[in-house]
């Protein structure tokens, strides 16, 4: 039979394009599944599609992914469940080191290090993910539920996180970051932005942590001066669980009912949101706490401006020293916006409200010198709203076509 | 019959007598594929991966990577005509075509051969796991799990790593690339020899080696614990590393106190830091995050995260008597 020349071409054509042609591969549970579903991982080309199968997959070992471009996909966040039970070895379940990643429709459980962390990985895309200590809140528990770290360009969208023993949600040293409509409960710390710019934290559920949503900068880090950020239009409900991170963990300092925590940053705007019944603080501005030497370092916050927000109860069962005290002065329950009082209270905050000052003189003092006060609102002032914050509109795309 | 049955006997004798000599494969080494197995390499001589062929050169590292007690051996090919360039005192420069070989024993025995690739489009690193025979080693991609037990008779679950653990040490700004053929890290007489042989451009000059491993005892336990700490710990924890965001640089020329660890609070360690505050609080190992995290086995809590399934109790010695001795 005889090819005309122009289906030749055609068919030349698509030969040529075809290594650019995205597949699929499958992967199911069953026997084998580390090492069948590992293979997977390295062979997949950019563009490529694991697509987890049904069931439970048994893993004994850390996984990676290491290839630009690749989704990992399964039948859904209570289908496809990569369970870490008897897991030996690695410092997390899954481990993704390439760009523009998509992870979706899985479920990560009961790792001995951190669920899933991106480092370097930039435009990743979690979507529907969910990452679960199937034990409730233990300091045996990995650390972070979900960790990009490192990266520009972030997205984690529609993901659930139960029982991290550090932050559920956790992005550090990154940028361009958004995070949005996940749920987030019994973790130390819910969401936690670190070390990090341009982030939009918004229509996010977290309850029944420790702290809700945390915005931290910390010293010595190759990457500081976190700031830009808008907490956006989340429920942020009843984080009550107590304290259960090992001792040396920054987030074991986070006091027990906080709601929303700024720790240093550079211009946080938090708006819109529901914040109700945290039960020590439901917002807390506060400086790095801690000794330092780090001299490009700056501890205190900046820039924070809480706006309207819907507040209800929390402040009645405050974790704080002499937090009794307070309570009761301050007949029954605490402010809803409670500032530690280092710095000048101007460029650190603005609040339309009265507000707490624990009247901290300055970093690194015993809470016998705290001289707490209400303070009045200053007139608005000319404090910078974050401008050009979240991800790029193409990790959308990813995650929602 | 009988005439050609003795014959043959007498050829294959002589064949088993003296095998032609295994040249290294160089399109093995830099051609695209993942060769299925390590024979194929002809890094070796002999099928149980013991006698290098000619153009491979046995090397030691003066301070090793620790692997739950392994008898490693280490190979470096040079394809003919090429040579390695000195690069300061730091990691040789080796030319492309060029491989780096570690076998690792247990018992007598080898379980992994590992493999470096200097290709066109950069280091591609190999997994290889021997069979019970001795005589094949194969691909490994995905890692494998091994029971086996160690020097010091503790039964463990011995970890292959898969290709993509290979790269999370080997890693540097995201580029897969060779740890230990430091020029500081290796002997002098090593590379003077290299150097005489025509295979290394120059004989790099070293201000300051790790010392021998064998005679840390002589050496300032300030340097035994860092060359360890090097070999051991820094080809993540380095400011291009795997471990960059944790800000603990461990490099054997890092001199900043708090990028190795002095009173320098955890990042992301999660339960890692145990109940401790510090990586290293001067004068007491009991209180350092380094040493609780070294004296462990447990997932997410051991470092390092991969290659360490026992305890190094000579390693945790050397750490803790650096942390003891520091004012």
């Amino acid at each position: 039979m005889r090819m005309p020349a122009t289906l030749i071409a055609a068919a030349s054509a698509f030969a040529l394009a075809a290594p650019a042609l995205a597949k699929t591969i499958p992967v199911s549970a069953g026997e084998g599944a580390q090492a069948r579903l590992q293979e997977a991982l390295i062979l997949a080309e950019p563009g490529d599609t694991v697509e987890l199968g049904a069931g439970r997959f048994v893993l004994t070992d850390g996984l990676s992914l290491d290839v630009k471009g690749v989704t990992v996909r399964g039948a859904g966040m209570d289908t496809s469940v990569l369970d870490f039970t008897s897991q030996k070895g690695a410092g997390e379940g899954l481990l993704v080191t390439s760009d523009e990643v998509t992870l979706r429709d899985f479920a990560v459980e009961n790792t001995k290090g951190d669920g899933i962390k991106s480092k370097g990985a930039d435009n990743v895309v979690y979507y529907r993910v969910r990452v679960t200590w199937t034990g409730g809140p233990k300091e045996s528990n990995g650390a972070y539920g979900i960790y990009p770290v490192s990266s520009t360009g972030v997205l984690i969208d529609g993901c659930k996180v139960s029982g991290a023993s550090d932050a559920g949600i956790y992005v550090g040293q990154s940028k361009a970051i958004t995070v949005r409509y996940n749920y987030v409960e019994q973790s130390v710390a819910g969401i936690e932005i670190e070390n990090s710019r341009d982030a939009l934290v918004t229509g996010n559920l977290v309850t029944r942590n420790t702290g809700g949503i945390l915005v931290f900068d910390l010293p010595n880090l190759p990457v500081m001066g976190g700031g830009n950020t808008v907490i956006d239009g989340n429920l942020v409900v009843g984080n009550d669980t107590p304290n259960f991170a090992p001792k040396g963990n920054i987030v074991a300092g986070v006091p027990r009912g906080t709601g929303v925590m700024v720790m240093a940053n550079d211009g946080v705007w938090v708006k819109g949101n529901r914040i109700a019944g945290n039960p020590t603080a439901q917002v807390l501005v506060v400086s790095f706490p801690k000794p330092f030497t780090d001299k490009t370092y700056n501890p205190l916050p900046r820039n924070v401006i809480i706006g309207e927000n819907q507040f209800s109860g929390g402040g009645d069962d405050p974790q704080l020293p002499g937090g009794e005290q307070l309570k009761a002065a301050f007949g029954g329950r605490l402010p809803d916006v409670i500032w530690d009082g280092v710095g000048k209270q101007g460029p650190v905050l603005n609040y339309p409200g009265a507000y707490l000052s624990l009247g901290i003189p300055g970093p690194d003092v015993g809470m016998a010198e705290v001289r707490p006060q209400l303070v009045k609102p200053v007139p608005p002032s000319a404090l910078k709203t974050p401008a050009g914050y979240g991800a790029p509109d193409a990790l959308d795309a990813r995650a929602r076509p | 019959m009988r005439l050609l049955a003795a014959a043959l006997l007498v050829l294959g004798t002589a064949l088993a007598a003296a095998p032609a000599p295994v040249q290294v494969n160089d399109r093995a080494v830099s051609n695209g594929t993942y060769p299925q197995s390590l024979a194929e390499f002809g890094f070796f001589s002999d099928a149980a991966g013991t006698v290098p062929a000619p153009g491979v050169i046995p090397y030691r590292l003066n301070t090793p990577l620790w692997s739950d007690g392994a008898v490693k051996s280490r190979f470096l090919y040079l394809p003919p005509g090429t040579q390695a360039k000195a690069n300061g005192d730091g990691l040789l420069d080796l030319p492309v075509g060029a491989a780096l070989i570690k076998s690792f024993a247990f018992g007598g025995k080898l379980v992994e051969t590992r493999v470096l690739l200097h290709r066109e489009g950069g280091w591609l690193a190999l997994p290889y796991v021997w069979n019970a025979e001795q005589t094949e080693a194969r691909l490994a991609l995905a890692g494998k799990r091994i029971d086996l037990t160690t020097p010091a008779g503790q039964a463990i679950s011995y970890a292959v790593p898969n290709k993509n653990q290979c790269k999370d040490c080997h890693n540097l700004a995201n580029v897969t690339t060779p740890i230990g053929p430091k020029a500081y890290n290796l002997s002098a007489e090593w590379l003077t020899g290299l150097a005489k042989a025509g295979k290394l451009d120059r004989v790099p000059a070293v201000a300051r080696r790790i010392p021998r491993w064998e005679a840390r005892g002589k050496a300032a336990a300030a340097d035994a614990a860092r060359g360890y700490l090097d070999a051991n710990c820094a080809h993540c924890h380095n400011p291009q590393g795997a471990a960059s965001n944790s800000g603990l640089y461990l490099g054997w020329q890092v001199t900043d106190p708090i990028a190795l660890g002095v009173m320098k609070r955890p990042v992301a360690a999660g339960r890692g830091a145990g109940v401790h505050e510090f990586d290293v609080v001067p004068g007491q190992p009991d209180h350092s995050i380094l040493a609780y995290r070294f004296a462990s086995t447990e997932g997410g809590i051991a470092m390092p995260e991969l290659g360490r399934e026992s305890r190094d109790p000579a390693g945790e010695a050397v750490i803790r008597a650096w942390i003891a001795g520091m004012r």
